[in-house]
């Protein structure tokens, strides 16, 4: 019982704030709202068992990309979206192509509901879970990952890298030349 | 969900303690604002200019480096859970992991990505002077 | 020696380590000091073609998740040609543009051993982290003129759009591993082969979307829309790079995944590729005809490429599969060589990539301009060259596979695509050099090797194919 009070907590926060991410005039307290966001998604990853996720969600989304989410805002240095200063003629106001979006929304969210209800039959393919407490879940992840999935831990590695060359190179000062 | 309970007691303490201290600081606090006072804090030199300037992509920079290294941290907490299971073996994963990491640690080092400020930006000329 | 469970990341090793050792030597390199980090991206590329002979025929597999069958390995040694090609043509080309030497290297090693991880891959997740690697080193390489803004236009496209169709690939995977509970191939398969579509039409959400990560990746229409523009903007060498390496790896995946994992719902997917593979040729063959940039008509030539490979791949057939492997091998050579033309031909300052730039380069630069007509005559399919034994296997398999419609459509566009080659053609010996133009630059003598080079592989397929056809069937036979 309490558990689904919990989970209507949770996702209510989730959806209320990621409501206000795209409600609010100021970036700066978009950026807020979305941290709060990440934070009740993190509390709903916990209620799945899935305690890393969660970790994950707080140290990398929460925690890093935020980061850069707020330099981005600094960088433009936009302190607030301005109704006056938007493009009205600009081609993404067409009423026609608002439709369009409004209609892709729908047919997403149609799209969700029937492969959710589908995803019902799945069966048991995909039970993970319950089998062990929640902290050996995490021991069960660093198992799994360390033996079945060692060679894609390894290639991320050499991705992270390529990521680290690209970002140098693309953020560097321009007509600096080595 | 047992096992969260100390979990969502620490989060309770931390967010009322901090509510609490605010809160009591704003109703027992004398209050008689000067211009002064209420002018934001900067190292008590007078504040000069709007704190919205516009940032160096420099530190753009640096914020994509930690997000790298952030995720490469992420993956040692299920490793560190599971090193009595793994053994050796684990143990020579994650030192290739951060060995190859390493390189671009030295890479962007090298590359100058790291150091602040003004002086010392041109790689291999300020640090090796005389090398 | 070592651990027989690594021999298959051999080849892999090799090209990672070089890519290591470029960005160490970069590291500790003094501005303007010269260091031959081009040479070390050759080793390592020796070393895995080298391995790859190796391992040839042994079926070797490391961690059940990267597989050295021949498959894989003759798509290693394609990357092994296409890259030693692409770093003999990028020695005068770094230098004369000044692109950011160490950092050019590595990312170029680096898309490569994401390419050969993604061609060895056995797990769908490998795949998708190997796509990755190559896309992210690709975007940079676009990019990598900073003050050109053409150059930062085409990478900003090609990233947002990439990004965008990686995360199709990734939902396609998830909904995969829901389904099977593995994202192994040879365990997909295996649970596949016990389904039915109408148990489980999730089954056909989940090629879907895997379809469109490819597509992409290969520049099918209707997802090539960033294909002209990346093409254009990029470096000329790196395009030549790109166009063919990644559409490599990509098909290599692509053909691993959907005519082995996928091959139980055969009949499900090939009516989608057979569209995608329709209006593909189509498409990019008459829009190519309209291109004066002669980078633009390439991309638009290379679209249709893609649709010439895409009727192997609906084909299904052993003919088809080893079609696709010669196709790629010859469509590489060849495009490689055209654009390191291209490439060689610029100057710091202007491409020189227009149509018009390449009036009268019989007068000025014979060789050169030969040299130009053989890869395009061979991009047109016209014999004694490779494209021209590689459209004929492909459409032979589409004929035997009952595709008629397919074959007639094929012919039909490199019918058409023959005129806009043939209009470069003509342009090079017929028409009169425009003095406004910038004077013929310098060729560099490294360069000339790789194009005389790819030269002689374009003769050598089209003329003795045998030998070469005969390994791309000993390479499909050892995975389906």
């Amino acid at each position: 019982m309490s558990e689904t009070l919990i989970f209507y907590a949770l996702s209510g926060l989730a959806i209320g704030a990621s409501a206000l991410v795209i409600g609010q005039r100021n970036p700066m307290y978009s950026v807020l709202m979305l941290i709060a966001s990440f934070g009740a998604l993190a509390g709903l990853y916990i209620q799945l068992d899935a305690p890393f996720v969660a970790v994950a969600q707080i140290i990398i989304y929460a925690g890093a990309i935020m980061v850069l989410f707020l330099f981005v805002v600094m960088l433009l240095n936009a302190p607030k979206e301005d109704g006056a200063d938007w493009d009205q003629s600009h081609p993404l106001r067409l009423p026609a192509v608002t439709r369009l979006g409004s209609m892709l929304a729908v047919l997403l969210v149609v799209q969700l509901t029937w492969a959710l209800t589908e995803a019902s039959n799945i069966g048991g393919a995909v039970s993970g879970g319950h089998d062990g407490g929640t902290v050996s879940s995490v021991r069960q992840l660093g198992r799994t990952l360390f033996t079945d999935y060692v060679f894609a831990f390894e290639a991320t590695s050499i991705l992270i890298l390529v990521a680290m060359v690209g970002a140098v190179m693309l953020a560097r000062r321009e007509g600096e030349r080595s | 969900m047992d096992g969260w309970l100390g979990v969502v007691i620490m989060i309770a303490l931390g967010v009322g303690f901090a509510g609490v201290m605010i809160g009591l600081s704003l109703l027992l606090g004398p209050k008689n604002p000067t211009p002064e006072k209420l002018a934001p804090y900067e190292c008590g030199m007078p504040a000069v200019g709007d704190a919205r300037e516009r940032h160096s992509v420099k530190f753009y920079l640096v914020a994509m480096i930690f997000l790298l290294f952030d995720i490469e941290i992420a993956f040692l907490y299920p490793w560190a859970v599971a090193l009595r299971d793994l053994g050796w073996p684990g143990f020579v994963q994650l030192v290739s992991f951060f060995a190859i990491l390493s390189v671009g640690y030295v890479y962007v080092w090298r590359k100058g990505v790291l150091e602040w400020g003004p002086v010392a930006r041109t790689r291999g000329q300020a640090q090796r002077p005389a090398a | 020696m070592l651990d027989s469970n690594l021999h298959a990341i051999v080849p892999l090793l090799c090209v990672i380590l070089s890519a290591l050792a470029v960005m160490a030597a970069e590291a500790f390199r003094s501005p303007g000091e010269d260091m031959p980090l081009g040479g070390l991206g050759l080793v390592g590329l020796i070393g895995a073609g080298a391995s790859a002979v190796a391992l040839w025929g042994r079926n070797a597999s490391s961690f059940n998740v990267i597989v050295a069958d021949n498959f894989s390995l003759f798509i290693t040694l394609l990357l092994v040609v296409v890259g030693v090609l692409t770093i003999m043509f990028s020695g005068p080309v770094v230098a004369r543009d000044g692109l950011p030497k160490g950092e050019y290297y590595a990312l170029l090693l680096f898309s490569i051993a994401g390419m050969i991880m993604m061609a060895m891959a056995n797990d769908l997740l490998v795949v998708f982290i190997a796509l990755e690697i190559l896309s992210l080193a690709v975007y940079v390489l676009t990019g990598i003129r900073r003050d050109d803004a053409r150059a930062t236009e085409a990478a900003f496209k090609y990233f947002l759009l990439g990004a965008f169709s990686s995360a199709f690939f990734l939902y396609g995977i998830a909904f995969t591993f829901g389904l099977s509970g593995s994202t192994r191939l040879d365990r997909v398969g295996a649970f596949l082969a016990a389904q039915s579509m109408s148990d489980n039409p999730l089954i056909l959400v989940a090629i879907g979307l895997l379809l469109v990560g490819f597509a992409f990746k290969i520049s099918a229409v209707p997802f090539h829309m960033w294909t002209p523009d990346a093409y254009e903007g990029a470096p000329a060498v790196v395009t030549g790079f790109m166009s063919t390496g990644v559409k490599a790896a990509a098909f290599a995946a692509f053909t691993r995944v959907f005519l082995s994992t996928f091959e139980p719902f055969t009949g499900d997917w090939a009516p989608m590729v057979w569209a995608l593979a329709v209006v593909t040729m189509i498409l990019g063959t008459v829009v190519g005809v309209a291109q004066s940039n002669l980078k633009r008509m390439l991309a638009y030539s290379s679209i249709a490429h893609g649709g010439y490979l895409l009727v192997g791949l609906v084909s299904a057939n052993d003919i088809g599969k080893a079609a696709i492997l010669f196709y790629l091998l010859a469509y590489a050579v060849t495009n490689v060589a055209a654009f390191g033309v291209i490439a060689l031909l610029g100057t710091k300052d202007r491409p020189n990539d227009e149509l018009r730039d390449f009036a009268g380069l019989w007068h000025t630069r014979p060789a050169l301009a030969a040299l130009m007509t053989v890869c395009l005559l061979s991009l047109g399919g016209l014999p004694p060259t490779a494209g021209f034994i590689g459209k004929w296997y492909v459409f032979s398999a589409a004929v035997s596979a009952g595709y008629y419609d397919l074959a007639i459509i094929g012919v039909l566009t490199s019918v058409i695509s023959v005129f806009f080659y043939l209009r470069v053609v003509v342009m090079m010996y017929m028409v009169e050099r425009d003095a406004a133009l910038t004077p013929p630059v310098k060729i560099a003598g490294l360069g000339m090797a790789a194009l005389v080079a790819s030269i002689v592989a374009i003769f050598y397929l089209g003329i003795l194919p045998s030998r070469v056809l005969t390994f791309a069937s000993q390479s499909i036979s050892t995975i389906f």
